[in-house]
């Protein structure tokens, strides 16, 4: 089990551009898919990650590999999730180049800014929907969640909250409306 | 290279006191690196942080651990940036796994329960967010907007794997970029306003 855990946080921690939240639902995908967690669970998951200090990909891998495999499987999952960076990186920097003045890199980035954007959005609608903010059969909760929902986007992006505030919030919310 | 223990145990100190404060984004950190490492210890100087922060992007993984790895690696080597990446790493591994018990403990609790049904919609929030921002970045012409539309689509149609997907990015963004330099078309690589930054960076160096 944490020998599957590394190779999964390894091969994650390796295509890990443009900023956690782009690797929500590629870790989504792989657990979902290994039948460790149901996509709910998972949005707890990023709600434990989000509430704590440091980056979200690497505190969900840490969440999850405690879920899976207690202390060991966390150790196991944050470490393999930063191996591959620690190799580029000293790769990098022993080799001198000014990686982020390379004109193929930039290419590249090119092509994986708008690719991490859709993955992203691809997140927010997976998990809109099985968080049941969105869905076919309308019911009093939905309109629960879509105010909630609501809400915080505004505090996010008009009031400026902190998303960690954000996330305690919304569950001071949660206990008075549910 | 003799191992010198007193010089490593610091920079593991000094990135364990910094780790903590990169709540929800590594761009937090840049001022505390700066003044930890070029104006308290004097390891680096302040063009070398800035050259680590662009460096740092531009890899896979949290900028955050990127940067101290970076960091860590010019001011002792390897084993320097092991250290400086172990210790941002340990204070935010410990907080974690500290939160992650405590839901363990009270799982099933009503109330905890109730918040939970709060905070799932305000995740999704927390991700439409994190889209907004960064498409401001990334969708500046017609081409990105297009492979904005059409990976989306991918996604949400196909099943085939998130990996791949990001794979496909670098070799359509070289591919892209290659083809429009045949054609002749003016290229732009980045958005308006981030150009404008890197030049102005540039004249200043």
């Amino acid at each position: 089990m944490l020998l599957q855990l590394f190779f999964v946080f390894v091969m994650i921690g390796a295509v890990s551009f443009g900023g956690g939240y782009a690797m929500i639902p590629v870790i989504e995908a792989e657990v979902t898919g290994r039948g460790w967690m149901t996509t709910t669970e998972f949005t707890d998951v990023i709600a434990v990650a989000g509430m704590s200090p440091g980056p979200i990909a690497t505190n969900s891998a840490t969440v999850v590999g405690y879920h899976v495999a207690g202390v060991p499987g966390a150790i196991v999952s944050a470490l393999a999730m930063t191996l591959p960076s620690l190799v580029i990186i000293l790769i990098i920097a022993s080799i001198f180049v000014k990686i982020n003045q390379n004109k193929l890199i930039k290419s590249a980035f090119y092509g994986l800014r708008p690719i991490v954007t859709s993955l992203i959005i691809y997140a927010a609608i997976k998990f809109a929907i099985s968080n049941g903010i969105i869905g076919l059969d309308f019911s009093f909760e939905m309109l629960k969640y879509g105010g909630i929902f609501l809400l915080s986007l505004v505090a996010l992006l008009y009031w400026k909250l902190h998303p960690a505030l954000v996330i305690v919030l919304s569950g001071i919310i949660g206990i008075i409306v549910f | 290279m003799k191992t010198d223990w007193k010089l490593l145990s610091k920079i593991f100190l000094s990135f364990l006191k910094i780790g903590p404060v990169t709540f929800g984004g590594g761009y937090a950190m840049i001022p505390l690196i700066e003044r930890e490492v070029v104006i308290k210890r004097k390891w680096l100087k302040m063009d070398d942080v800035s050259d680590v922060f662009a460096m740092a992007e531009s890899v896979p993984g949290a900028i955050a651990i990127n940067s101290a790895t970076f960091i860590g690696h010019r001011i002792a080597g390897t084993k320097g940036a092991v250290c400086a990446m172990l210790g941002t790493l340990f204070p935010t591994f410990l907080v974690v796994m500290g939160i992650s018990t405590l839901f363990f403990i009270l799982q099933g609790n009503h109330y905890l329960e109730s918040a939970f049904l709060g905070i799932r919609p305000a995740i999704v929030a927390l991700i439409v967010y994190a889209g907004v921002k960064i498409s401001k970045t990334a969708i500046f012409d017609k081409t990105t907007l297009g492979l904005t539309i059409a990976m989306l689509s991918i996604l949400l149609f196909t099943p085939l794997h998130p990996i791949l997907i990001i794979l496909s990015g670098i070799i359509l963004g070289i591919g892209i970029i290659k083809l429009k330099e045949k054609l002749g078309l003016v290229i732009q690589l980045e958005s308006g306003h981030s150009n404008e930054a890197i030049m102005t960076k540039e004249g200043e160096s």
